[in-house]
């Protein structure tokens, strides 16, 4: 049998092998939890505790009325001891709630189960999602309510979630498949249930033979979802790859995956969704892989999101002496850290990648020899260099012309490039550029 | 430990493939030629291949004002090509003059690699064609290295097997269809080629042969695939990635160009091997073939 798979993509080593056979351990409560008001893609929380307020596990401490957000809760019990700007993976210092942790892991009272979960409507669903402050946990972290509101003229026919960790290095959502595939499959069939879809997959590519058995017999009896084994290739998990590779349905350009009938949910998120809706609890902790010849004893921890990273860090044997390079999430399209101070881990933190100088090289941008293999790698079947050269000259019309605007950002055109030209961050800067004129003329 | 860290956009890790590295990687395709040229035509055939190698490295050192004369191989393999298309025993200044020429006019009055427009080693071999028509097509025949001419301005049929070994005069790496398709597989082997240019050129190159050269002849159309200089031309000119499309549908666009245009110059210009010129004018035509043939983008909505 042929693997399903997408146009383009590239095959970068694996290194999963440091952790995918790690179970996932739980990581130390903070002493000081460092929960950020703003976790998410959307408006930032407001606190709805004071400083000097003592505050449970579980309860909701900040909160926005705008629909594209997500509320955020304590992950420990304690108090708290100030309301300042901490640091985030984007470089921009954010409002957050420190909160000194008692150490006694009191559960707050809304926290309470849902014994008849299985007979709630889609709206006590939903709601029940977004109280619990759920976000994609893959990373991009857009509030999880939102995704499962779709308009109401777009039915939804495919949920599809999303397992296919292409990220290299990262094993968070390996192991969650292994160690929790009754609760996925369990939260694939809330979200189909919520946005009433008939039909729905669960998408793990090759590499994860063990994942992939597990899920199969999650859902056997379940004759609406598939287990669907995808070839391994980078950036298989990306969304509009994932649904064109399953569906064959292109998301239009411009438009979300709902105008398509479908809906992605990462496997991290659904478990989340079947904790939120069974148990009660809300989003506040997740699956880290702490991993990279940077860290001393790479590994697989539960972390209660508010850990500082070098907390976590520390629980991982620390640094190596040769680090050069700390990056929230994975290689390909995670974000690299000046620093750890003051950075908590949140709720899209999928991994704490360190490497070292082996990995990291600074290479010389040479100029574009047109071999032409970012237009083969690229999944989206733009031009990454003519737009690498139209932003060089400060063409952003051109780079428009390029299709720039339609860019996933999966960094294959970067990876490839024998010129070593830095064409993601050209294409990035294109975009940030064509963005800013087009709301200058507004 | 802090202030040590590096902070840099994604993606992270890269690919170990560098310019030098897919150069390398084209000058091992292209040692099977170098040695059936050998083979072939013996001791003055390897002079000819290194004063230009030679020659083309020293040149773009000196331009670059660059130490190290191999660089990122480019010039090499400007170098190495163009002897290719030289005759058996050509006057050393003759090779030099080339040489100088394609990585001069050829590639850096454009602003050196990446930004010629035309093929720097056919650039060389254009001007020493029509500078010295007489050294240029000075042929000799294999082994006993008498003088002769190539089969496609002779009227005898060298047969098909010495066409496809290389067992026949012509320029250097032009001979032998063996040798060329070796180095082919390597590079596509190593994706530094795709199927689209060389299949194409070579496909315009026999349909033309088999159906305009004195009627219908399958035969012919394949004796002028392995004649001259068509498949050193498709594996390894007409690809060269400088100075052809980047897009599929364009790469198939030019690879037909080719081979219509060597064809056209056979069998109806005043030269008998038209590769040369062929590959030269649809370099000519790579922008705009480019932007006629972006490919569709993902979710591209009609307009």
């Amino acid at each position: 049998m042929s693997l399903k798979t997408f146009k383009g993509g590239v095959h970068p080593g694996y290194h999963k092998s440091a952790t995918e056979q790690k179970p996932v351990v739980p990581a130390k409560p903070p002493a000081v939890a460092i929960i950020p008001l703003s976790q998410h893609i959307g408006a930032p929380c407001e606190p709805l505790v004071a400083v000097g307020d003592e505050v449970k596990m579980g309860q909701k401490i900040g909160d926005s009325k705008g629909f594209v957000s997500a509320p955020v809760h304590a992950s420990v019990s304690g108090k708290v001891t100030k309301i300042a700007k901490c640091n985030s993976a984007l470089g921009r210092p954010v409002d957050a709630v420190f909160i000194e942790n008692d150490y006694q892991d009191t559960w707050h009272e809304s926290v309470q189960p849902h014994p008849d979960w299985e007979n709630l409507t889609a709206d006590e669903l939903k709601k029940i999602v977004r109280e619990a402050g759920i976000v994609g946990m893959g990373g991009a972290t857009f509030p999880t309510h939102v995704k499962l509101s779709p308009p109401a003229d777009q039915k939804i026919d495919y949920v599809l979630v999303n397992g296919a960790e292409c990220e290299p290095y990262l094993t968070a959502d390996h192991r969650a498949m292994l160690e929790r595939p009754e609760d996925i499959v369990c939260g694939l069939k809330l979200a189909m249930k919520i946005v009433a879809a008939p039909k729905g997959f669960i998408a793990i590519e090759d590499n994860k033979p063990d994942a992939i058995e597990a899920l199969q017999k999650a859902v056997a009896g379940e004759e609406n979802i598939e287990v669907a084994v995808l070839h391994t290739k980078y950036p298989q998990g990306a969304e509009k790859q994932l649904i064109k590779v399953l569906t064959g349905r292109e998301v239009p350009s411009g438009g979300l995956p709902a105008a398509v009938g479908c809906l992605v949910q990462n496997a991290g998120t659904c478990i989340a969704i079947a904790d939120a809706v069974r148990k009660g609890l809300p989003l506040i902790e997740r699956i880290v892989t702490i991993t990279g010849s940077g860290i001393k004893e790479p590994q697989n921890m539960l972390v209660r999101v508010g850990t500082p990273v070098a907390e976590v860090v520390e629980q991982c044997g620390g640094f190596t002496a040769n680090l050069r390079k700390v990056i929230i999430g994975g290689p390909m399209m995670g974000l690299a850290q000046p620093g750890v101070a003051d950075l908590p881990v949140t709720k899209g933190t999928s991994g704490i990648l360190c490497l070292t100088d082996k990995e990291v090289t600074i290479d010389e941008i040479h100029p574009c020899i047109r071999c032409g293999k970012c237009v083969d790698v690229c999944p989206v079947s733009i031009m990454p260099l003519f737009i690498g050269s139209s932003v060089e000259q400060g063409l952003y019309d051109r780079a428009e012309k390029y299709n720039a605007l339609d860019c996933i950002e999966c960094g294959c055109c970067s990876y490839i490039c024998p010129a070593k030209r830095p064409l993601t961050q050209w294409i990035r800067m294109a975009k940030g550029e064509i963005a800013a004129k087009k709301a200058a003329a507004k | 430990m802090e202030n040590k860290l590096i902070v840099s956009s994604s993606p992270h890790i890269k690919s170990p493939e560098s310019i030098k590295s897919v150069m390398s990687d084209v000058l091992v395709a292209l040692f099977p030629a170098v040695l059936a040229a050998v083979i072939f035509f013996g001791l003055p055939a390897l002079i000819t291949i290194l004063v230009c190698t030679l020659a083309a490295m020293l040149t773009e050192a000196i331009i670059l004002r660059n130490k190290n004369i191999f660089g990122d191989g480019s010039a090499a393999v400007t170098g190495v090509i163009l002897a290719l298309t030289l005759p058996p025993n050509p006057p050393w200044w003759l090779c030099v003059v080339g040489s100088v020429a394609a990585i001069t006019i050829g590639k850096h009055v454009f602003g050196g690699i990446g930004n010629n427009i035309f093929n720097p080693a056919l650039v060389g071999r254009a001007l020493l064609l029509v500078s010295w028509a007489g050294h240029m097509t000075n042929w000799l025949t294999p082994v006993e290295l008498t003088a002769t001419a190539t089969p496609l301005a002779s009227s005898s049929h060298p047969g098909f097997f010495n066409l496809f070994v290389g067992a026949v005069p012509g320029s250097l790496g032009e001979t032998s269809a063996l040798a060329l398709l070796l180095g082919a597989a390597w590079l596509f082997y190593k994706g530094h080629i795709s199927w689209r240019i060389p299949c194409t050129f070579l496909a315009a190159v026999f349909v033309m042969g088999s159906l305009l050269d004195g009627g219908f002849s399958l035969s012919q159309g394949l004796f002028h695939v392995l004649a001259g200089g068509v498949m050193l031309g498709a594996f390894f000119m007409a690809t060269d990635m400088v100075t052809s499309p980047v897009t599929p549908r364009g790469q198939l666009i030019f690879g037909l160009g080719c081979g219509v245009m060597t064809m056209l110059v056979r069998l109806y210009g005043a030269y008998p091997e038209g590769v040369t010129f062929a590959i030269l004018l649809m370099n000519a035509l790579v922008p705009l073939i480019d932007n006629m043939t972006l490919p569709r983008k993902y979710g591209e909505v009609a307009k």
